[in-house]
């Protein structure tokens, strides 16, 4: 095993519900899960290095991490969750909620649902912190994912959903900020016609791609910093303005997360 | 339509009042009526003929659209009324399932307003709400019901379901339970266990959804429960823990056959044109997306419990009948 470490022993501890045919009620299966970790703790220890503070921020029981989206394809996501599950004690399993796209796909609808990715939809977040289990949102969506190079580390707009979702079940949520996504696949431009003809939903320009070897990711180091845990109180029915102020303190928040991490950052690749 | 004022005055229901059973001669009809007419008077009606029928079970082979189906209701007080009576036969002609369903359902709702039935508990099914790429993972009862937006002969079914729905607010003095039950397992002749039966079970390359059945037994539980007093509303009926469907079919010792989604879909509307085939074209959804319910109302409000285990649940499709 990657750095002797034994996921068996990890993920007996993590407490989730499995019923007696060994799946979680969203198709979560822990075998899969034990099957695909040494390719993730490759992932993080060794190709991206990856630097981690503040995870002692973490609140036991149901919380709601919300993380700037970075880099094309979600590798920052796959990193707070190996996080969760490698440097935090007890390990903890992260949820993240997926693109209902992507259920329409052959395999990979499969390969979420057994890793325990779930649809993003409001009942199935709302029914996984009512388990008190740790929730990661990327409230940008895909608008964050896919930026181009020159609006790097800039946050987007953010959805209200997740603030609506953390009034409705009193769940705290922690800002992550993700340094080292944006310089892994360097994007130039977006060919949003042929994504929409596509049915996509972006298609980024990364000249990278056309050179060998390019189409891996390019082995920045990330670093996640896991900042304190902000509860709100009110009505999860208020008006968007309402939540909007709200957001709006979690979006500033992070974003002077993310500034703050990047002045640390002395280079990119170590 | 449906008369607002009722001919018959309110009277009291008494225990000698019978049950009367819409499609009795279906397989969950036999079996709640072999449930029921222990405890009291059990009249049957469907336009099938009710073979090996209990002596003291009393059966009108009649059409619902008639209106012999008023008789029944002159002839018999009557404390319940449970209606199985749904076709669900693909292969019959969108007309005649329309005019059955539909219009046998609004003529029975006539007779239950008019003769003060004080229950009526409808089986509908959890595919009104259809399997979909974006459903949460356990659906409520106050989902949208969009079943019939790939399906249309789900239409019926949803239209059954929204006019027991409308009939719960209108008439008030009865009361109107819906249940919604995922896919039914059992020696029923469903689509569900037809497909578990087949040899091999074609499947779709690279989606495995997680999927609810439950026991035809458990489902007859419920209609049970249904009929106690004060119990009113929808209620979502699931049974045992969801699986994905490969180890259904693991746990019935079925060779599934995986073959990609275009593939399959041409297949099979080619061999549904052809009629070698009862599956129609779209329920493919159903081993593609996820469809399944929150169950919790009926196990708190109707204290509901699935007595069959996930084993014996599957195992239940090869029974003899």
């Amino acid at each position: 095993m990657l750095g002797g470490e034994d996921f068996r022993e990890r993920i007996s501890r993590v407490p989730v519900s499995l019923g007696s045919s060994g799946f979680d009620p969203f198709g979560m299966d822990p075998d899969w899960v034990t099957t695909t970790l040494p390719a993730v703790a490759f992932l993080h220890r060794k190709y991206f290095r990856t630097e981690v503070f503040g995870v002692e921020n973490l609140p036991q029981g149901r919380v709601l991490l919300v993380a700037n989206h970075s880099g094309q394809i979600p590798l920052d996501g796959v990193l707070i969750g190996a996080t969760l599950f490698m440097d935090v004690d007890p390990p903890r399993f992260c949820r993240a909620m997926v693109e209902k796209w992507s259920q329409t796909l052959p395999f990979v609808s499969t390969f979420f649902a057994r890793m325990g990715q779930v649809v993003g939809n409001p009942e199935n977040a709302e029914r996984l912190l009512q388990n008190e289990e740790a929730l990661l949102v990327f409230p940008e969506g895909v608008r964050g994912i896919s930026k181009t190079f020159d609006r790097r580390y800039q946050l987007e707009d953010f959805g209200l959903g997740f603030m609506r979702l953390a009034l409705a079940t009193k769940t705290p949520i922690v800002p992550v900020a993700v340094i080292g996504g944006e310089e892994q696949y360097i994007s130039i431009g977006n060919a949003s016609k042929i994504a929409k003809t596509l049915r996509l939903p972006s298609l980024p320009i990364i000249p990278q791609l056309f050179f060998p070897g390019g189409q891996l990711p390019l082995p920045t180091r990330y670093r996640l910093h896991f900042g304190e845990a902000m509860t709100f109180e009110g009505d999860s029915d208020d008006e968007d303005g309402v939540v909007g102020e709200k957001v709006a303190v979690v979006k500033a928040t992070l974003q002077s997360m993310v500034n703050r991490g990047l002045k640390e950052r002395k280079a990119v690749f170590w | 339509m449906i008369r607002q004022a009722s001919l018959i005055p309110p009277r009291a229901p008494s225990e000698e009042d019978a049950v009367l059973i819409t499609g009795i001669c279906g397989r969950l009809g036999r079996r709640l009526a072999r449930v029921l007419h222990r405890e009291g008077p059990v009249v049957g009606v469907d336009r099938r003929p009710f073979t090996d029928r209990p002596k003291d079970i009393r059966h009108e082979q009649l059409d619902m659209r008639r209106k012999k189906l008023k008789d029944v209701f002159r002839s018999y007080p009557i404390k319940a009324v449970v209606h199985l009576g749904v076709m669900h036969n693909p292969r019959a002609s969108s007309a005649d399932h329309h005019s059955w369903n539909v219009a046998g359902f609004q003529k029975l709702l006539e007779y239950v307003a008019q003769f003060n039935v004080p229950k009526l508990v409808v089986l509908s099914s959890a595919n009104v709400y259809g399997p979909s790429p974006d459903n949460p993972q356990f659906l409520r009862e106050d989902a949208p019901l969009l079943g019939g937006a790939r399906f249309s002969e789900i239409r019926d079914l949803i239209e059954v379901d929204m006019l027991a729905q409308g009939f719960f607010w209108k008439h008030p003095q009865t009361e109107t339970v819906i249940l919604r039950p995922a896919h039914i397992l059992g020696a029923v002749r469903n689509a569900p266990s037809n497909f578990l039966r087949l040899p091999n079970v074609p499947t779709l390359m690279g989606y495995d959804p997680m999927i609810q059945v439950l026991h035809e037994a458990d489902v007859v539980q419920a209609l049970a429960l249904a009929l106690k007093k004060e119990v009113r509303g929808i209620y979502n009926l699931a049974g045992p823990e969801p699986v994905p469907l490969s180890r259904l079919l693991d746990l019935l010792g079925r060779r599934s056959m995986p073959l990609p989604y275009t593939a399959l879909k041409m297949i099979l509307k080619r061999m549904w044109s052809l009629r070698l085939t009862n599956f129609p074209p779209p329920e493919l959804d159903h081993i593609r997306y996820v469809c399944m319910v929150d169950d919790q109302r009926a196990r708190a409000d109707l204290g509901y419990t699935n007595r069959y285990p996930l084993a014996e649940t599957v195992a239940s499709v090869d029974q003899e009948r």
